[in-house]
């Protein structure tokens, strides 16, 4: 990085914080705060949307995992134009007609304030650690590339991010996520532009003959973790847990002038989901080819914490990886040429000798790739909290791009991961102000200053909270990868909980409440059976069918066989 | 308990104000005849290059 980049990336960065906190500065009004401005438009509240779910983990990793596993992930998001399509119709009329700020707000209407505090203590359980994570993972590898401490970078990301969500709240939050998403626009195509310059005109057949391309993969087996069908049924149910359910989400669209602004925004990111993350993983796949075809291309992408080994006592070893893996690389780009050669010259049976032999290449390549991952962690145990298919955008970034638009790559990173952030804070203080503090406060529920107070309050508690949970997670190399199982596995629950409410009038509080605590008992039974005998285990995507239903069933066999309740207030339900 | 300002009421099927878009259902099947050519488009495009 040179002056130019830090230029471009501070500029950028600080100039969007400082705009979004100066905006929003003379917010005062809980509605506003909670909620965003009243006159925000379809455009802006699909932006936020999108920029809420997109981490930096999207740009990040996932070119990478591309890279190393070819595009088939795209599927995972197959259902998410379903499950918006069902969050319009159902669930944010619904939102707006009772003016509810938070999700579970709701189930306290529906059914009782016992369910709406399991709902809220759900939520703020997963997402303020989670928040801590939104920070981590991105700032270790940055950090790592760019020889930036860790905790600096780790606080300065989260310091940035509480001082506008705080000032602004809602408003500033979806102010900041459209700028932050036009740099992060403007900066991925800037990327991929330059990246196609850098490659032959048949890359696409490259990156298809060595097994890339697979984007759909119609096999009904469960075991596989993506297919059309998990990708479909299972992410379904899993976009209606997040997109209707978590509070992150639900802030961002159920503000707007109109009823029409939510929907519109929410069918914004139902068209334009799945092209813009094909987009990011054909740019992974092309860097593969890329890769393949580069002289020079390291055997693992995290070289900072490789060459520090290669200048260590075990240096030898290191080196004697590197040298095979040079030569397994030149050969393997001599057997690419060889197949682009016959494939041109539509010689078929020359052309599936020629596969076959760089097929043998591939996987001899992928050998020694394995092995170097294997000693260096065996050598350097901190290796093992990130891996290397995270380091190859980065390391494309900065060894490719030119000075300036490596600044620009570089915003993105951290305009993704504020917004991200941001959008979680947000949701976080919200939740804590609406539907735990208040609830023990009810009285206070009358002072909007202090309701405006004690929401920036939490906000900026959660925001401390999540800096000191990235420090800590630091120390504690498993823990992320347990959150995330943590967090996929009680959606479910919580999502057979609002379906009940949405679906099933008759059913009251107390059947529905202990069929979600019976639900998440059956989907972690599945989990902790699938992981005992790992022959058996099926793909995480269909806990999320399964535990809605079971919470669902558990619900209508409970009711009844319960007494009936008597409801203390007549509510207007939908 | 949590008296939130209720909004001015709404209908719930107000005209989408899309050109092209009478009603809500329509903008709904629009976007699922997308996503079902996006899926199709994603099908030809494994055929070709796999």
């Amino acid at each position: 990085m040179n002056a130019i980049d830090w230029l471009v990336l501070l500029g950028t960065i600080l100039g969007i914080v400082a705009y979004g906190t100066w905006r929003t500065r003379h917010t005062d009004n809980l509605s506003t705060y909670l909620k965003g401005n009243s006159t925000t438009k379809w455009g802006t509240i699909g932006l936020s949307v999108m920029a809420t779910q997109a981490s930096t983990i999207t740009y990040l990793s996932l070119p990478g995992v591309a890279s190393e596993n070819g595009i088939a992930f795209i599927q995972n998001y197959f259902g998410l134009p379903l499950a918006l399509i069902v969050v319009c119709a159902v669930f944010l009329p619904i939102y707006r007609k009772l003016g509810v700020y938070t999700a579970y707000e709701y189930l306290g209407q529906r059914f009782d304030q016992k369910t709406r505090l399991l709902g809220a203590g759900l939520f703020v359980l997963q997402r303020g650690l989670q928040a801590g994570i939104t920070i981590y993972a991105p700032a270790i590898i940055l950090a790592t590339v760019l020889g930036w401490r860790l905790d600096v970078t780790i606080v300065c990301t989260g310091l940035l991010a509480i001082i506008y969500t705080v000032t602004g709240g809602s408003a500033a939050v979806n102010l900041t996520q459209k700028w932050q998403m036009a740099v992060i626009f403007g900066g991925m195509v800037t990327a991929f532009v330059v990246l196609l310059t850098k490659l032959p005109a048949d890359a696409l057949h490259i990156a298809g003959a060595m097994g890339k391309l697979n984007a759909v993969d119609f096999t009904p087996d469960p075991k596989l973790r993506y297919t059309v069908w998990t990708g479909i049924v299972g992410g379904f149910f899993l976009s209606l847990s997040y997109f209707g359910t978590d509070q992150s989400q639900v802030q961002r669209y159920i503000g707007g002038a109109r009823l029409r602004e939510g929907r519109l925004g929410l069918m914004f990111n139902a068209v334009l989901k799945i092209p813009m993350q094909f987009f990011i993983v054909i740019l992974g796949a092309l860097l593969f080819v890329f890769y393949q075809l580069q002289p020079g291309t390291p055997v693992l992408f995290n070289q900072t914490v490789w060459q520090q080994q290669i200048n260590g006592p075990q240096g030898a070893t290191f080196r004697a990886i590197e040298e095979k893996h040079a030569a397994l690389h030149a050969d393997k780009e001599t057997k690419i040429r060889a197949w682009v050669a016959a494939h041109e010259s539509g010689d078929a049976p020359a052309e599936v000798a020629a596969r076959a032999a760089l097929t043998a290449a591939q996987k001899a390549s992928l050998a020694v790739r394995n092995e170097a991952r294997d000693t260096l962690q065996a050598a350097d145990p901190a290796a093992k909290k990130t891996k290397d298919s995270d380091y190859v955008f980065i390391s494309f970034i900065l060894t490719q791009l030119p000075h300036g638009v490596i600044g620009l790559l570089l915003a993105v990173m951290f305009s993704s991961a504020l917004s991200s952030k941001a959008g979680e804070l947000n949701a976080l203080g919200t939740t804590s102000t609406i539907d735990l503090w208040r609830h023990f406060r009810p009285l206070a529920a009358h002072d909007e200053v202090r309701n405006v107070r004690v929401a920036k309050w939490l906000t900026a508690l959660w925001g401390f909270f999540a800096i000191g949970f990235a420090l800590f997670v630091s120390s504690a190399e498993n823990l992320i990868e347990a959150l995330n199982i943590v967090a996929s596995i009680f959606y479910p629950a919580l999502l057979g909980v609002f379906v009940v409410a949405f679906f099933l009038k008759h059913v009251k509080g107390s059947a529905v409440f202990w069929a979600a605590i019976a639900a998440q008992i059956v989907v972690l039974a599945i989990f902790f059976f699938g992981k005992a005998y790992p022959a058996r285990e099926i793909g995480y995507l269909w806990l999320n069918p399964i535990g809605c239903a079971a919470c669902v069933l558990f619900s209508l066999g409970l009711q009844t066989v319960m007494p009936r309740e008597v409801k203390p207030l007549s509510v207007s339900e939908p | 308990m949590t008296p939130a300002k209720k909004p001015e009421p709404e209908p719930a099927d107000e005209a989408p104000d899309v050109p092209g878009f009478r009603t809500w259902r329509g903008v709904y099947g629009f976007v699922f005849a997308v996503f079902v050519a996006v899926v199709v488009a994603l099908t030809v495009f494994t055929r070709a290059f796999a």
